[in-house]
């Protein structure tokens, strides 16, 4: 059924397939990026009762929602490389490691910087707030477990263990504002209803999001080169390409 | 498939499946202590199957909706107390200090204090909790009929403050 894949598993077609999206990656991502935050930042209507504030959604949410998009597709990496043992996979979960780790770290500080005046607290050990914090220690978990072993394969096969038992965490983040009382409000666009929010501030945010996942996709495409050229330096097709 | 690829598919399926049940488990158990509040209906009518109340003297969340036309203010400090709501019996709460900025009659909050009677809190941090929707300042008024006000310039009614305990009517005034 994946045989198609094949090719893709030899780390030289994945350099060369990577290096072909990555600038149609890059400028899409900045394009998105720009117009959809200036727009959200700068042109949307302020909200009825937080005003301006309301505005840092416009990079909260895309990084939060792609915090969770990343951990998916690292676990998804991790599952390849675990059961069909191919080593770009577990590359690739390196390379998403540290770029999921950032979105986390965005999404809960600009969460805190809404939380002090909007709800009153910094933070609140609530059931969504510590579940994003336990994806942040998640992602530093992989990153460190993967350099904690001097055997090198074991130290990936745990590490792309934890990234796959870590994928427990994700159906906790998205529920726990249903499943417990919380501080954090209930979701506004990600529910099968009509998003509550109005169409003039949801259009930025919707582009914003799409900004953060190309954004992703393409930061990916550029760490996974490095980690090939790195990890197959001796080879001679890397040695012919960087002309030594 | 190969049978050692589809040996490692397994043991990891296993390995996934059973710490997903473990943890599972354990949110299950742990489901009253990850709730951030009691809403007035569990503190009033207990939590659980049990039908646990808390104690009074306990420190506790309460999260709720501030009912309409109750919140009042003292005249010489920052006293302020309005009842709170769910969906059945309302609860009082008491505070000394400056309001969130969302804080509205009808808003949802979720105010950290002790428990001075069954149905009073003395809250010593009030938090607003705010709900998903977003929309401009026209749109809710014309859609829902809230205008946003906040705290700092709404006019709460204002208690006579030669009134002993701070509050004007002796109706109004909790039982404990």
């Amino acid at each position: 059924m994946f045989k198609w894949l094949d090719p893709y598993a030899k780390s030289e077609t994945l350099y060369h397939f990577c290096g072909k999206l990555l600038p149609y990656l890059m400028v899409s991502a900045l394009a998105l990026l720009l117009l959809g935050n200036i727009w959200g930042l700068a042109f949307t209507p302020a909200d009825y009762q937080q005003g301006d504030s309301y505005r840092i959604i416009h990079i909260h949410v895309p990084s939060a929602i792609m915090s969770m998009g990343a951990y998916a597709a690292m676990a998804s990496a991790a599952f390849v490389a675990l059961v069909w043992q191919i080593k770009v996979a577990h590359w690739a979960v390196l390379a998403i490691a540290p770029i999921g780790a950032i979105y986390t770290a965005i999404a809960l500080i600009t969460g805190m910087a809404w939380g002090k005046p909007m709800w009153g607290a910094w933070w609140v050990w609530d059931a969504r707030l510590t579940s994003e914090l336990i994806l942040l220690f998640l992602y530093l978990g992989v990153i460190a477990l993967n350099g904690a072993f001097s055997d090198r394969q074991v130290g990936a096969k745990v590490s792309s263990l934890l990234a796959l038992i870590g994928v427990i965490n994700l159906p906790i983040i998205h529920f726990s504002v249903e499943w417990w009382n919380t501080l954090h409000q209930g979701a506004t666009i990600t529910k099968f209803a009509k998003p509550s929010i109005d169409p003039s501030m949801l259009w930025p945010l919707l582009i914003s999001i799409l900004a953060f996942a190309v954004l992703l996709m393409a930061l990916t495409c550029l760490r996974l080169r490095t980690a090939i050229l790195v990890n197959e330096q001796h080879r001679p097709w890397v040695r012919k390409l960087v002309g030594g | 498939m190969q049978p050692r690829r589809k040996k490692r598919l397994f043991s990891i399926l296993l390995i996934i499946s059973l710490i997903a049940g473990a943890i599972g488990a354990m949110l299950y158990a742990l489901q009253q202590n990850i709730d951030l509040f009691y809403t007035p209906t569990q503190l009033v009518e207990g939590l659980g199957k049990d039908k646990v109340k808390p104690v009074v003297g306990q420190r506790l969340r309460i999260g709720g909706m501030v009912v309409q036309g109750t919140v009042s203010r003292d005249a010489q400090s920052l006293k302020v107390r309005f009842q709170l709501v769910d969906t059945g019996p309302t609860v009082w709460v008491e505070f000394e200090g400056i309001l969130p900025d969302l804080f509205r009659e009808g808003q949802g909050i979720v105010a950290q204090g002790t428990l001075l009677a069954p149905d009073v809190i003395k809250a010593s941090e009030v938090l607003a909790k705010h709900d998903e929707e977003y929309m401009p300042a026209e749109v809710a008024e014309a859609m829902k009929g809230i205008r946003h006000v906040p705290p700092s310039q709404a006019n709460f009614p204002v208690i006579e403050s030669s009134v002993a305990d701070g509050y004007s009517n002796p109706k109004d005034k909790p039982t404990y």
